[in-house]
């Protein structure tokens, strides 16, 4: 039976039914239209659906939606403030670090959640956590560059 | 379109998925683009049009073969001074949408801003085959600038007419056109204001050469990038309708089985739920995805299965199921049987070549509506007019019945050149009388889709004493013709591509099978080179004339230090060649772990050549995903199947590259602004195979010829780390 959820995404209350083995993923793009967030295996596997949950990457089409009541959750279209993009969204566009950029919002708040976890990651230090998230155009080399151009905007980065 | 007309314009074999006849119409009505655009000035180039027109007479069903050679587009300037572009051409993460607008921004004289263009919208767009083989940029990026160059001419013309000048005294920049001698000057927006002109492009109208370009040749970044970043953007996956419904097909447990029976009892009783059987084709269209996945499951389906080869059995299969009478790519010249006979410095090996995915991280989506007998399809495809096509055909529809959208996608490397969700989404919307969106799964896009054709590939060659190769003989079965002609300077050749009758559905992939042809012959080349004790290059260099090629060879080989000593444990390798009008060398350093035999790929360095470089930060980015790209085709990736069935189809179990996988990369561009614009997506992933598998030859002696090559080594005790 579907159950009534309220989920705090990006500032903002939402109130959704779901079933409660309802992905995360499901709901922000069929319920409430945050299609930034994306499909791309279904199993945790390739990083495009990442989203923030209480400011740490997770994996929204493995989340069920009942595991996530009060707590905060961020997606891509929650980072910039008004019309300033946050450190992480500047820097790929900097480094022009996209293709088809399908994968880059998944991208994006992986590093994030890098970044507001550790202070100047290494190059060793970007590749490994970001090692879940597949980028079938090959943009690795600038996604390294752009993450590693973000860590120097400091304390913008905690939020 | 048929067959012979294909390789009449140059279509490549192994594009297996556009064989299947499909006819196109040709819009016969001129689209009143005032009434839909407002006044202006509108450019076409549509003598073409008008002579395909006049060519196919009252019947608009014609195969390709009436079309026209000429590329169309179509550009537009309002009173407000924006210029809107139309073009057939679709952007899947290349960056056409950028580098094209360079192109109308540089000979319209225009700031990048004030460009925009529709692209792949079936209702707005001049027919275009679709976007593959490399071709935006030698052909389309050359019809732009000159629609754009003719608009320029138009906007000259007004202001010399209102001025009562020259118009070669006049001058256009800044969006501007302006008198030197009075200093007086108009915005475009203020000459077209009022006015409602049609210009033909005219057949010679002089472009701006690439030496004095200002916007194009530039570094301009995604012209559209904000929108990606923050999630704004719309991916075929992405679009909705109201009251929508969320479709699920029953997928058969393996290839060709055909349906017995079924129970959808259950699955019809959910709330909302439709269920559609036609034919093999069973689905279901429900409110939401999830219940849609249910309702799927619920059905109980007996299939009837046909037993077929598995992976195992691959290559032996291949070279055994020739389709006999074929001869496609046949080439031969002088007399190899002669020189074979005679010669003591011969050589002959065998390679292997996987069926590979081309998983673009975005599957194959649709969302379909009908309004009575009009059908709308948003889809992801490199082939707008195609799937318009397909779903004429599948729903008997004449095309003007059927719009097909392209919003800019999530990749597709060659893989979607086809319309399965479209058609499976408008099957379903038509039973539900309401409009659905299908989402392929990954295991169905791993399962579903076509395949990068696997491939036995037969080399023997002779070579004198004094380095030249005498003779070449070369036979590729299943994987294709494309690259499959050698470069090299032999006087004695025969070369063949043999068609066979392939286990799994199979297609086109980014530079189809000149990475499969590359490889034999580059691996092969440095075999010979071995042979002799003479360096890679310089056995090279030997066989070969073609200037441009030579370059790449030679600066790459300097950039990357090839003749500096190798540290221990270290093998450097090249491969190279060309394709889709661009010249290519790659160069790659490996290293040994002695003790865990461990092998690393720790740098690699490819130098490139594609005429005059239009956006080289597109280049470049173009450059090393192709080879990060083909890292994987070259050691980890192959589809594994049994008896029908895909057994890893999942990112879990199928190795793509990732972070970890990525050597340092380097980019050598050779910007050539005497020769003409080509593209870059497909060239640049033709050496990292052979350039790998040559230095690890040069490193431990062991050869590889297999794609991938991970395999073949920890049958030797080695791994890839």
């Amino acid at each position: 039976m579907p159950t009534r959820y309220a989920l705090k995404i990006n500032g903002q209350i939402f109130s959704v039914d779901a079933e409660p083995d309802a992905t995360l993923l499901s709901i922000l793009r069929e319920q409430l239209d945050l299609t930034g967030t994306k499909y791309g295996c279904g199993e945790g596997q390739c990083g495009a659906c990442t989203v923030l949950v209480d400011g740490r990457a997770q994996r929204s089409c493995l989340t069920p939606v009942s595991a996530v009541t009060g707590k905060s959750i961020v997606t891509v279209e929650g980072l910039a403030k008004g019309d300033r993009l946050h450190p992480v969204q500047q820097a790929f566009l900097d480094e022009g670090a996209m293709q088809c950029a399908y994968c880059t919002s998944g991208m994006i708040m992986s590093a994030v959640s890098l970044l507001s976890n550790r202070e100047n990651p290494s190059d060793a230090d970007i590749v490994q956590f970001m090692q879940g998230n597949i980028c079938r155009c090959g943009t690795y080399p600038r996604i390294v560059a752009a993450i590693r151009k973000a860590s120097s905007a400091g304390k913008e980065l905690v939020r | 379109m048929t067959r012979k007309s294909e390789l009449a314009i140059g279509l490549e074999p192994e594009r297996y998925e556009l064989h299947s006849p499909v006819s196109v119409i040709f819009e016969s009505d001129r689209r009143d683009f005032f009434k839909f655009l407002g006044a202006g000035i509108f450019v076409t180039c549509a003598a073409s049009k008008t002579a395909a027109l006049q060519e196919s007479g009252k019947n608009h069903r014609r195969s390709e073969d009436h079309l026209p050679r000429e590329i169309d587009a179509w550009l537009h300037i309002g009173e407000n001074g924006e210029i809107t572009v139309f073009t057939g051409k679709v952007e899947v993460g290349q960056n056409i949408r950028t580098s094209l607008s360079q192109a109308v921004a540089e000979e319209l004289c225009v700031p990048i801003a004030s460009v925009h263009l529709v692209m792949g919208d079936t209702e707005l767009v001049p027919f275009d085959m679709g976007t593959f083989g490399s071709r935006t940029t030698p052909v389309m990026n050359l019809q732009l600038r000159r629609v754009s160059a003719a608009a320029r001419d138009v906007l000259l013309g007004l202001a010399a007419k209102q001025w009562n000048r020259d118009a070669a005294q006049l001058t256009a920049a800044g969006g501007k056109v302006c008198d030197p001698s009075s200093n007086r000057s108009a915005t475009y927006a203020e000459l077209v204001k009022g006015q409602q002109l049609t210009q033909l492009l005219p057949p010679e109208d002089p472009l701006i050469p690439a030496a004095q370009w200002k916007v194009a040749g530039q570094p301009v970044p995604k012209v559209d990038g904000r929108d990606f970043v923050t999630g704004k953007h719309r991916y075929p996956s992405d679009y909705k309708l109201p009251d929508m419904l969320y479709g699920k097909v029953v997928r058969p447990p393996s290839f060709g089985a055909t349906l017995i029976s079924f129970d959808a009892h259950a699955a019809e009783q959910m709330p909302g739920v439709t269920v559609v059987r036609d034919g093999d084709f069973l689905a279901v269209a429900a409110p939401s995805s999830a219940l849609a996945q249910k309702a799927a499951s619920a059905i109980h389906v007996e299939w009837k299965s046909v037993p077929q080869p598995s992976s195992h059995e691959l290559f032996d299969y291949l070279k055994n199921n020739q389709i006999a009478g074929e001869r496609d790519s046949a080439y031969e010249t002088g007399n190899v049987d002669k020189i074979f006979a005679s010669s003591d410095r011969r050589l002959n090996s065998t390679f292997d070549i996987a069926y590979i995915a081309h998983a673009p991280l975005e599957p194959r989506a649709a969302l379909a509506q009908w309004k009575g007998d009009q059908l709308t399809v948003w889809t992801g495809t490199q082939r707008p007019f195609g799937v318009r096509s397909e779903l004429a055909t599948a729903f008997h529809l004449p095309e003007e019945q059927v719009r097909v959208l392209m919003p800019d996608m999530g990749s597709g490397y060659g893989g979607k050149h086809t319309g399965e969700a479209a058609l499976e989404a408008a099957r379903l919307a038509r039973a539900a009388k309401r409009p659905v969106k299908l989402v392929w799964t990954r295991e169905e896009e791993f399962t579903w889709a076509y395949f990068r054709p696997a491939g036995r590939i037969e080399v023997s060659s002779a070579v004198g004493a004094d380095g030249k190769i005498t003779a070449w003989e070369f036979h590729n079965y299943n994987s294709g013709g494309a690259g499959i002609r050698t470069y090299y300077e032999v006087p004695n050749q025969r070369i063949q591509f043999h068609p066979v009758n392939s286990p799994l559905r199979q297609g086109s992939y980014r530079a189809l099978a000149a990475t499969a042809n590359h490889f034999a012959r580059e691996v092969h080349m440095d075999e010979m080179a071995s042979s002799l004790k003479m360096d890679s290059l310089e056995f090279r260099l030997k066989n070969l004339k073609e200037e441009r090629l030579r370059a790449v060879f030679e600066q790459g080989a300097k950039q990357f230090g090839w003749d500096k000593p190798r540290q221990a444990n270290h093998g450097f390798g090249m491969g190279g060649g060309y394709e889709k009008l661009g010249y290519i060398a790659t160069f790659a350093e490996v290293s040994l772990n002695p003790a865990t035999k461990a092998i690393k790929v720790e740098r690699v360095l490819t130098a490139f050549d594609c005429g005059a470089v239009v956006n080289p930060d597109g280049v470049r980015n173009q450059l090393i995903g192709a080879n990060i790209m083909g890292i994987g085709g070259a050691i980890f990736e192959a589809i594994e199947f049994d008896n029908g069935r895909i057994l890893n189809n999942r990112f879990s179990k199928y190795r793509v590259p990732r972070f970890r996988d990525v050597p340092r990369m380097d980019a050598l561009l050779i910007d050539r602004k005497d020769q003409p614009s080509v593209g870059a997506g497909e060239a640049p992933i033709l050496g990292i195979a052979p350039a790998i598998a040559n230095a690890i030859y040069a490193l431990t002696g062991i050869p590889l010829h297999t794609l991938p090559m991970a395999p073949a080594l920890s049958a030797r005790g080695y791994q890839f780390s």
